[in-house]
């Protein structure tokens, strides 16, 4: 590589890596929002068989037709992939195997049928390339005699110069755009219920063909570009983030496509940009994009606001702080009905094991609940009349249990102490608990 | 209304006529049979449904109750047999029927908030390729509040309790606006504030004259809660008014020697001729 000239590190040449830049963001972005539809109906692999099972097609429409025409190969493909549905659906229900096995056993039978094709086409010097399908050929879309300026690249004649498989993913995207668009709410009930939705005339079954076709169709314009590594991922890995950062279906297609953008254009200037910092040569832009969309997933799947692990952490944490504040102050409560008034910090140690008292005295002596005299902790004003609340619901508790719930009375105080944290009331008017404490 | 076992049968007419199937029965089923893989789960199966009637199908497990409304609306292939709606086949008369599937037959992670769940109940009503309109919102919250659910329309589906999905999924129904309802197993692992806001919706819908049909497993409270009853096990034993049909007798063609379920079955019986109900 030589050295960058413009962006700090990243290196763009208009004639090098536009096309090959456009053809697999349009490919992350039809791929990644068909996506969405086949993870919430837990069809994720159907991708993976359709990507697999798209070879025999090919090789067939080319031992059928001897020629090696787009629109040939494109209908080869196509009809190989909606016969994947159909096979699928067919072992599923004939051979009585789960969705996951059905389509393990067609797409790897099919891929091999395809193997054994192109052995056979071998013989008769015909040269087909299995790996083209694995790992597709970005690179081919080199633009010879590209405009240096962006002025030149606005030009009509620019259009002339637009490869076929870029235009073919373009009214691939536009088209699932307008799949996605007018079908929203019926490929919802059909995901959702389809059972609801065929008893309401939205047909579940031809749903899910219809589905399958336009997911059929983006695999077949998308792998001769970027390969069936990348197509697999873009099935999955967006939508699957995107359901990691909201519990809306709207929101989540539009983070897929956000997220589809970010892998095409990050993934494409990752395997260019990254490698030239460490003078190597470029790596596989696809294999790139597959690896960025792997990345954001676990990136969500750790720090995702809503269903990360760390915000499932922070929860459980920020409860038990709660939790033991509580308990503090009703520790400190019922030491006062004993006659002390507060309590050194090793002595609530023992009250509360295993509870982060430490955190607790911090969070309550903020909120100036208690005051912290020299390790004595004692409750203020303010505190003593939180705790007071407390010790009355865990004892009005108590005594619903006995009374209502048919406990005994030796048995309520562990139930009670769960009931204490919740924001429900417990029904009130009784004075005495089962045990003969004023209730406060 | 009632027929046990065998039900009498008219002198033999042409093929294409049907009299005793009238215009008026919200759904009338001749001679169905419905089969999977070649073992038939339902024999031959005739019953008319009385107009603004609580209706409920029991049986045995495995006996088919499922599988009879959904094979009246066409959800499993029937071998034989027809299905009638009001007299009209169930393409035309789609729009009037309701349906309440099991609640374990969905996915409760999927991202839908419970007024979008609702909202599928108006999806036939605003038709292909239209958006859900305000309009339409509004009714399904409506919806909402009949069971007591207007305040969880935000809420994700999944932080509902087993309970609150099950109102949520009878307001959908509701949102339907049908004539006559098919529900499978609405009381199944319910709370009791739900299995009460659930006889209230039946309630009434019964007292707006419509026709709820639905799969129930508690033998006990069928006196309480329903007028008709199907006994089924693979071939309808009896169907009829609860108190002419629902007869010790008749529960013990249908569940056999199953005893536990018989005492059970015993006690209503008695709670039913005693007047409680």
């Amino acid at each position: 590589m030589t050295t960058p000239r413009s962006l700090a590190f990243i290196q763009f040449d208009i004639g090098l890596d536009l096309f090959p830049l456009i053809a697999g963001t349009l490919a992350a972005v039809g791929c990644g929002l068909l996506g969405n539809f086949l993870v919430l109906r837990r069809l994720s692999l159907m991708g993976d068989a359709i990507s697999h099972s798209v070879l025999p097609g090919l090789v067939i429409a080319f031992l059928i037709a001897s020629t090696r025409s787009p629109l040939v190969m494109f209908l080869g493909a196509a009809i190989a992939g909606v016969a994947t549905v159909v096979l699928v659906e067919l072992v599923k229900k004939l051979g009585r195997v789960e969705p996951g096995a059905a389509m393990g056993v067609v797409f790897s039978i099919l891929f091999a049928l395809g193997v054994l094709l192109i052995e056979r086409a071998a013989v008769r010097h015909v040269d087909l390339d299995a790996d083209c399908v694995l790992h597709g050929q970005l690179e081919t879309l080199a633009w010879y005699g590209a405009p240096d300026t962006l002025a030149g690249l606005l030009q009509w004649s620019s259009f002339d110069a637009v490869p076929r498989q870029v235009i073919t993913l373009a009214i691939m995207v536009v088209l699932a755009f307008a799949f996605v668009g007018a079908l929203f709410k019926e490929l919802r009930i059909a995901a959702f219920d389809p059972a609801l939705a065929t008893t309401q005339g939205f047909n579940a079954t031809s749903m899910h063909y219809l589905l399958m076709i336009f997911v059929a169709a983006a695999t077949v314009a998308s792998f001769e570009v970027v390969g069936s590594i990348l197509v697999i991922a873009m099935l999955v890995c967006p939508a699957a983030t995107a359901r990691l950062m909201t519990d809306r279906l709207p929101s989540q297609i539009a983070w897929s496509v956000v997220i589809s953008l970010a892998c095409g254009v990050g993934g494409y200037l990752g395997a260019t940009a990254i490698p030239a910092v460490f003078e190597k040569d470029a790596v596989n832009a696809a294999g790139s994009m597959a690896m960025v969309a792997g990345g954001l997933l676990a990136l969500a799947m750790i720090a995702s606001p809503k269903h990360g692990v760390i915000t499932r952490m922070l929860r459980r944490r920020r409860l038990a702080i709660r939790v033991a504040t509580d308990d503090l102050l009703a520790a400190l409560y019922r030491a006062e009905e004993a006659g002390r008034t507060g309590l050194p910090r090793d002595r609530l140690g023992a009250l509360l094991i295993g509870q982060p008292l430490p955190l607790a005295i911090t969070r309550a002596t903020r909120s100036a609940l208690v005051t912290d005299d020299r390790g004595v902790i004692r409750l203020t004003r303010s505190g003593s009349v939180a705790a007071r609340d407390l010790v009355r619901r865990h004892r009005l508790w108590e005594h619903y249990l006995v009374d209502e719930g048919g406990f005994a009375p030796d048995h309520v105080h562990a139930p009670a102490e769960t009931l204490e944290h919740l924001p429900t009331q417990p029904p009130g008017g009784p004075s005495r608990d089962p045990h003969g404490r004023p209730i406060p | 209304m009632s027929s046990v076992v065998h039900p009498p049968q008219p002198a033999p007419v042409g093929l294409s006529e049907r009299p005793e199937h009238s215009a008026e029965s919200p759904l009338s089923i001749h001679a169905m049979t419905v089969a999977y893989h070649r073992k038939p789960v339902l024999w031959d199966v005739d019953y008319d449904a009385p107009a603004n009637r609580l209706v409920a199908i029991v049986g045995p497990n495995g006996a088919g109750k499922s599988t009879l409304i959904k094979a009246c609306m066409g959800l499993v292939p029937r071998a034989s047999g027809q299905v009638e709606f009001w007299g009209e086949s169930y393409r035309k008369a789609r729009s009037r029927v309701g349906y309440v599937p099991q609640r374990e037959s969905v996915d409760w992670d999927f991202p839908v908030s419970a007024l979008d769940v609702v909202c599928m109940g108006r999806y036939r009503r605003i038709g292909w390729c239209r958006p859900v309109s305000r309009k339409h919102k509004d009714a399904a919250l409506a919806c909402m509040d009949r069971v007591g659910m207007a305040g969880y329309a935000n809420r994700q589906i999944s932080q509902l309790s087993g309970g609150q999905q099950q109102r949520v999924f009878l307001a959908r129904a509701l949102a339907q606006e049908a004539d006559l309802y098919f529900m499978d197993e609405p009381f199944a692992g319910v709370d009791a504030a739900t299995e009460h806001a659930i006889v209230e919706v039946l309630r009434a819908l019964k007292n707006s004259g419509k026709t709820v049909i639905v799969v129930h497993h508690d033998l006990q409270t069928v006196p309480e809660y329903f007028d008709d009853v199907i006994l089924l096990n693979m071939r309808v034993v009896a169907s009829g008014s609860v108190r002419e049909v629902f007869t010790k007798d008749n529960l013990h063609k249908t569940y056999g020697g199953r005893l536990t379920l018989l005492s059970e079955a015993a006690e209503a019986i008695a709670r039913a001729s005693a007047g409680e109900v």
